[in-house]
């Protein structure tokens, strides 16, 4: 069973919804990741959802455009991001790491050696959103050959017979886009997520992961009703950009624990 | 994804529909003022002392320049899927002007996104896009121009999926390099017979700037399947050869995906998106058109640079020559034309495809001379 299967059947044994907080590798320092992904699970994160700086984030909201600028000012590349994630597992970090990054870098590194060197490092999966279930096909065979899981994501525009295909496709879990549109940090969650969350569940048995616009632990307890776990990102991001170096890593694991509802 | 399936859908229907076609054929003729002139050039012929210079004037066309004809095209599209707002980026301004236009003629709400560094490149463009009506949303990430207009178009298109993404160029998620292909194609076939009815013959070569490429697919279509024409794309050279100072994707440019689009990508070693630089908005774009990227690597057409400098030396020579002020685009297919004419036969024909006019370009074109206006 993958570490992502496991995590989500020990999730489900203990009735805990999964927290997978977003954090773009190298911001806002370089080495930051390092320290901020241990103690964000200590906090209470059970899965890490790590981004790759890319120059052209499509899918994201002005908050990961921001932080990826800046990673990028600093120096990050997919080969860094790499590292960073067999040293979170010196470090002794269990929890799954998935990269989260878009297609161009991972092709100029080449499919076949990312996925042999993300699982070397110890890394269990990819989400790469701007490559359609149609073009999946490249990278999906690279990715189960060592054992990593390529994250298919499901939106509320996708109708019925697409969700199936994607569904046939997916592994790990179901990344669920709570909204149409980009990430970000957002007051409300959509309308309708339950409706939507139902038609994704008629598809399938994987665990299905509520992301884009979660904000606050209201937003993360509305998902645990219908869903298995909760993206965090944009919201963390922007928490972890106005705190100052001294305080950041003990601010960034109090928010963790807050949106747990074990804080305050 | 499924707003891409249900424009893909869309268009393959009005693809097989008569009526469509017509009423498009109608609005380019009564509108757009199509066909559009075959100008000899007769003094630039003269100065080069070579091959006779033939121009396609797509600077004759309403709004200055060949974006009208793909604007129209999927203004029209939009019309029959039933939508009422309308997105569009922008570089030089010419593809935000023909959208707000045709969004005003047919009734439609116009979004117009723009990379700020080109918002101030192109200030008249901008001004002409409020007079339409429309909207214009300045771009404040990345490098400011083109490519980052595209990204927030998209955003705004996943954002809002009932609205319709109108791209300006022969890039992005099929089905939209085939469908501005096919918008743009009408210049080449007006040009093949001009050129017969002109000179009894087809052109040696056909000379376009490239950009996106979608006036150099428009040209070039018409002449695929006549391999004695030579055909000839000019990228943006830039202020040199380094990465960064140009925007020549065949100067080194490796295969990649960008926006939804696989082909080459000027980028860096670790696959980040290079920053470009050209004098003209227009030519400004880390990536070009995937059917360039196939007829480069099938051989079927050669594509070439013009620098900064050789682009306004045509810009220059073309007002004073002929009377006509090229966009700085449509300057880099001069500058080559200049180059080629002195090397061939007075029986040959270069006929370059003047995609533009240069009225939007007269501020940067000022800075650049060292006057004030």
């Amino acid at each position: 069973m993958s570490r992502i299967a496991q995590t989500f059947a020990r999730l489900r044994t203990a009735g805990r919804v999964a927290l997978m907080p977003y954090l773009t590798v190298g911001f806002p320092e370089r080495d930051s990741t390092l320290a901020l992904v241990p103690a964000l699970e200590a906090a209470g994160a059970d899965l890490f959802e790590l981004g790759v700086p890319f120059s052209d984030p499509l899918a994201d909201g002005a908050t990961i455009q921001r932080a990826s600028e800046r990673a990028l000012a600093n120096g990050v590349t997919l080969s860094f991001c790499l590292e960073t994630v067999a040293a979170l597992r010196t470090r002794g970090v269990q929890a799954p790491l998935l990269l989260m990054g878009y297609y161009n870098p991972l092709l100029r590194y080449g499919l076949e050696r990312a996925c042999a060197d993300l699982a070397a490092a110890g890394g269990d999966g990819w989400i790469v959103p701007d490559v359609p279930p149609e073009e999946i096909n490249d990278l999906q065979q690279a990715a189960v050959h060592y054992e990593l899981d390529v994250i298919m994501f499901a939106t509320p525009t996708t109708p019925d017979e697409r969700l199936t295909e994607i569904a046939r496709l997916a592994s790990g879990f179901m990344y669920c886009v709570s909204l149409t549109g980009v990430t970000g940090a957002r007051q409300d969650l959509a309308h309708g997520l339950a409706d939507f969350l139902g038609r994704v569940r008629r598809t399938t048995s994987l665990p299905l992961v509520v992301g884009f616009g979660i904000s606050t632990a209201e937003h993360v307890q509305q998902v645990a009703a219908v869903a298995d776990g909760a993206i965090v990102g944009s919201a963390l991001i922007n928490y972890i950009a106005q705190l100052s170096p001294e305080q950041m890593i003990a601010g960034a694991a109090t928010f963790v624990q807050t949106l747990r509802g074990t804080h305050g | 994804m499924p707003a891409i399936t249900a424009l893909n859908a869309a268009y393959n229907a009005v693809e097989q529909d008569p009526g469509f076609w017509e009423e498009l054929a109608y609005l380019q003729h009564t509108y757009t003022g199509r066909p559009t002139p075959l100008s000899f050039a007769a003094r630039l012929t003269a100065h080069c002392g070579g091959a006779r210079i033939y121009l396609k004037r797509e600077d004759l066309a309403h709004t200055g320049a060949h974006k009208i004809n793909n604007a129209l095209g999927q203004g029209l599209l939009a019309q029959r899927m039933g939508k009422r707002r309308v997105i569009a980026e922008t570089g030089a301004g010419q593809h935000g002007v023909a959208t707000a236009t045709v969004c005003a003629l047919l009734g439609l709400e116009c979004v117009v996104y723009m990379g700020t560094e080109d918002m101030s490149r192109q200030r008249p463009n901008v001004f002409r896009m409020r007079l339409l009506g429309a909207e214009v949303c300045g771009v404040d990430t990345g490098s400011r121009t083109l490519k980052d207009a595209i990204n927030e178009a998209m955003r705004d298109w996943v954002t809002h999926p009932d609205s319709y993404y109108l791209l300006g160029s022969a890039l992005g998620p099929h089905p939209y390099p085939t469908m501005v292909r096919d918008f743009q194609s009408v210049i080449g076939r007006e040009a093949y017979q001009q050129m017969l009815e002109a000179t009894g013959a087809l052109p040696d070569v056909v000379v376009a700037c490239v950009g996106g490429g979608s006036n150099a697919i428009g040209i070039f279509h018409a002449f695929l399947d006549h391999p004695d024409v030579q055909l000839r794309g000019v990228e943006a050279g830039g202020r040199g050869a380094q990465l960064g100072e140009h925007a020549a994707r065949f100067l080194g440019a490796l295969p990649g995906v960008l926006q939804g689009t696989y082909s080459y990508v000027l980028q860096d070693p670790d696959g980040q998106i290079a920053l470009t630089h050209s004098v003209s908005a227009g030519l400004d774009y880390a990536s070009i058109g995937p059917e360039h990227a196939w007829l480069h690597d099938s051989g079927r057409a050669c594509y070439t640079l013009a620098t900064d400098a050789e682009a306004l030396d045509a810009f220059q020579k073309l007002a004073e020559l002929e009377g006509i002020l090229p966009a700085l685009e449509s300057a880099h297919a001069i500058a080559e034309a200049l180059k080629l004419a002195p090397t061939m036969r007075s029986d040959q024909t270069i006929l370059v495809n003047l995609s533009g006019r240069g009225d939007k370009d007269i501020f940067t074109v000022a800075e650049v001379l060292d006057v004030t206006l």
